[in-house]
């Protein structure tokens, strides 16, 4: 079978583990790594991998898409760089799957509205953040079954899994999380709230889901979706695992979850990394498939 | 050198924080006439800086840490523009707290902010200290549960939050865990390395009890601000109570341009009768300081213990054997069913 060949942008820790992912992929094949400092580890192990790579960004790349065939390119750089980057390649008819927090495309949680995205052959999907991937899916498992007038999450994620990147702009996180505990979980607002710890050995990805229903909160059927939607999750995040929960309270659902990595790259407790780059190689395969039978053809601007 | 030597004559700025830390002990339910009467005496008193917010800071109401009765926003405004001398501080911890929050809390009339982070995070709070300096705030690194790292590992955060902007930093022992041998090594530490002009601060728990004397260590090793609480209020057993700790510094002739009457009375007529069980060293709170838990964790355990029949008490050895930090409130209702289970308390699959 054919593959769809990709882009990495960002040899970072988000962009290596990616890479992983990709090359056990049935639809993707991974082949060109982009980054800006000859000296950086991620783009030599990609080297080893097989890979081009090229360290003048995105303009490096540029002149390679169409010769080398690339339709889809992922971006693990930064929320200031991303909308360049993607105005460049969208221009070459590359579908862009952002793990920036820039968001200007649709936020993308695979198991809430992935199907919708692929069928809207939009060029731009945002995977959200990492606390968002893993906490919205529950947000929508309430949301799905009665109407929610508040949702609120806590992320708590180890100190050696979090990137400068994201330390620098801990605001553009939290902010666009709980945007989305919104605009894809369905509630009618939202809060997030992210925690770095620092133990040693370093803890798990934890996460907390907070649901006010408008009503009484129905106790059987929530708890049905709650653990159809973890099924549902664990489809591309073995690791995915309801820890406590749901508990209720007056109108207030409680769901406690663990995210367990593979371990591509980093170690299995940074599960926030593993479901964000599961994430996007999930969206990614939907794209690819519809590519492959013909019924998403993404056009460079100039002939579209 | 004995204490009182190396304390006589040195001027300490007092930080109020019963109308934050103390939200904690009223379940974050302060009404803005009992705002408005503590902070106006507060100030009369002579205390310069008083802190006003959600006991998590900006943006702190929440599920995970309890709704205030009113909005940030609310409360600094009251208070603010009643302020004859006194400046309004606020809490801020990026993560929770976000950057629009903190320009609210200037507009409102805030003059100070404290911007926290644990321990060994202080990269976190860049864009924060940024932006309070660029408000024109007194802008304060805040390196919470500090008795969690080594006097090494503290001294560079500090000198971190000092690089981006920082005009005090405090060593803060929000554990109420640490002992004056503790509180030496690292407020030394802090002032051998950061600039002379940069200030130091600390902010004590009186889980142990400890709460003056750590206060009093700090000040001998170079501190020149102190947090204290009006009849203690604050998380876990409170704060340093502040009335009790300017009367000890007039005593030992630190100079803090506080009037103690005035003080004692706030305390005792003002800020104690908002509370019908004051915050005092239960074996809970004593458990916080003995293992070195956050102090914050006090009430979500009790809740817990009501709820499920767990002791508090083994409860909080447990997150404190977890190593859980200031935040996580969610891992406290977490652990609490994970142990009941365990002990038969509830259904396996509750």
């Amino acid at each position: 079978m054919s593959k769809i060949k990709c882009a990495i942008i960002g040899p970072g820790n988000i962009g290596t583990d990616l890479l992983y992912k990709l090359l056990r992929s049935d639809v993707l094949e991974p082949v060109w790594m982009v980054g800006v400092d000859p000296t950086s580890a991620g783009l030599a192990r990609a080297r080893e991998l097989g890979l081009k790579t090229t360290e003048e960004g995105v303009d490096g790349l540029v002149p390679h898409v169409l010769a080398d065939g690339v339709q889809i390119a992922f971006d693990a750089t930064s929320a200031y760089v991303h909308p360049e980057n993607s105005r460049k390649l969208n221009e070459l008819g590359v579908v862009m799957i952002d793990l920036t927090p820039a968001a200007i495309g649709p936020l993308c949680v695979p198991p809430v509205n992935l199907e919708t995205h692929a069928e809207n052959a939009v060029m731009n999907v945002n995977m959200v953040t990492c606390a968002g991937q893993a906490t919205i899916p529950m947000v929508a498992a309430v949301s799905r079954v009665q109407p929610v007038d508040y949702a609120e999450i806590i992320a708590t994620v180890a100190s050696k899994s979090i990137g400068p990147g994201t330390r620098k702009n801990i605001d553009e996180f939290t902010r666009t999380t709980s945007g989305a505990v919104m605009s894809v979980g369905g509630a009618k607002q939202g809060k997030a709230i992210v925690v770095i710890n620092p133990a040693e050995p370093p803890l798990m990805m934890r996460d907390t889901v907070y649901c006010e229903t408008a009503d009484e909160p129905d106790r059987d059927a929530i708890t049905a979706s709650v653990k159809a939607m973890i099924a549902e999750v664990q489809k591309y995040v073995p690791g995915y695992r309801l820890k406590n929960g749901p508990t209720f309270n007056g109108r207030q659902v409680s769901i406690f979850l663990e995210v367990e990595g593979l371990g591509d790259f980093l170690p299995i407790y940074a599960g926030n990394l593993d479901i964000m780059t599961a994430a996007g190689a999930r969206t990614a395969e939907m794209f690819a498939r519809k590519m492959l039978d013909g019924s998403f053809n993404p056009k460079m601007a100039e002939m579209a | 050198m004995a204490l009182e030597d190396q304390v006589r004559g040195r001027k300490v700025k007092l930080h109020d924080m019963c109308l934050r830390d103390g939200m904690h002990s009223m379940r974050h339910q302060i009404s803005l006439e009992q705002m408005i009467a503590v902070s106006t005496g507060l100030d009369a008193a002579g205390v310069p800086l008083i802190q006003v917010t959600h006991g998590d800071g900006l943006g702190g109401s929440s599920l995970n840490y309890g709704r205030g009765l009113h909005s940030d926003q609310e409360y600094i405004s009251a208070v603010a523009s009643r302020m004859k001398n006194a400046t309004v501080s606020v809490l801020h911890v990026p993560g929770i707290g976000t950057l629009d929050e903190l320009r609210m809390a200037a507009d409102c009339g805030a003059g100070c902010v404290h911007v926290a982070s644990h321990c060994t995070e202080a990269d976190v709070t860049e864009q924060h200290i940024g932006l309070g300096r660029k408000l024109g705030m007194d802008t304060v690194g805040f390196l919470m549960m500090a008795h969690m790292t080594d006097v090494e590992m503290l001294v560079s955060q500090a000198l971190l939050m000092e690089s981006y902007g920082a005009t005090t930093v405090y060593c803060v022992d929000s554990a109420g865990y640490m002992l004056p041998a503790d509180v030496t090594a690292r407020v030394s530490a802090m002032r051998a390395v950061l600039k002379p002009e940069t200030e130091i601060g600390f902010h004590g728990h009186h889980n142990l009890a400890m709460g003056v004397s750590n206060s009093l260590a700090a000040i001998a090793a170079g501190a020149n601000r102190i947090d204290g609480s009006a009849a203690g209020f604050g998380a876990g057993a409170g704060n340093t109570p502040l009335e009790v700790f300017a009367a000890v510094a007039e005593r030992m002739g630190i100079e803090t341009g506080i009037d103690v009457f005035k003080l004692m009375d706030v305390a005792e007529d003002s800020v104690l009768p908002m509370m019908a069980k004051p915050p005092r060293a239960d074996r809970d709170s004593l458990t916080l300081g003995y293992a070195g838990v956050y102090s914050t964790f006090l009430y979500n355990a009790k809740d817990c213990e009501r709820r499920y029949g767990l002791p508090a008490r083994d409860l909080l050895m447990e997150l404190g054997r977890l190593k859980m930090i200031g935040g996580q409130e969610d891992m406290i209702e977490d652990t609490a069913l994970t142990m009941a289970k365990a002990r038969g308390l509830i259904a396996a699959d509750a």
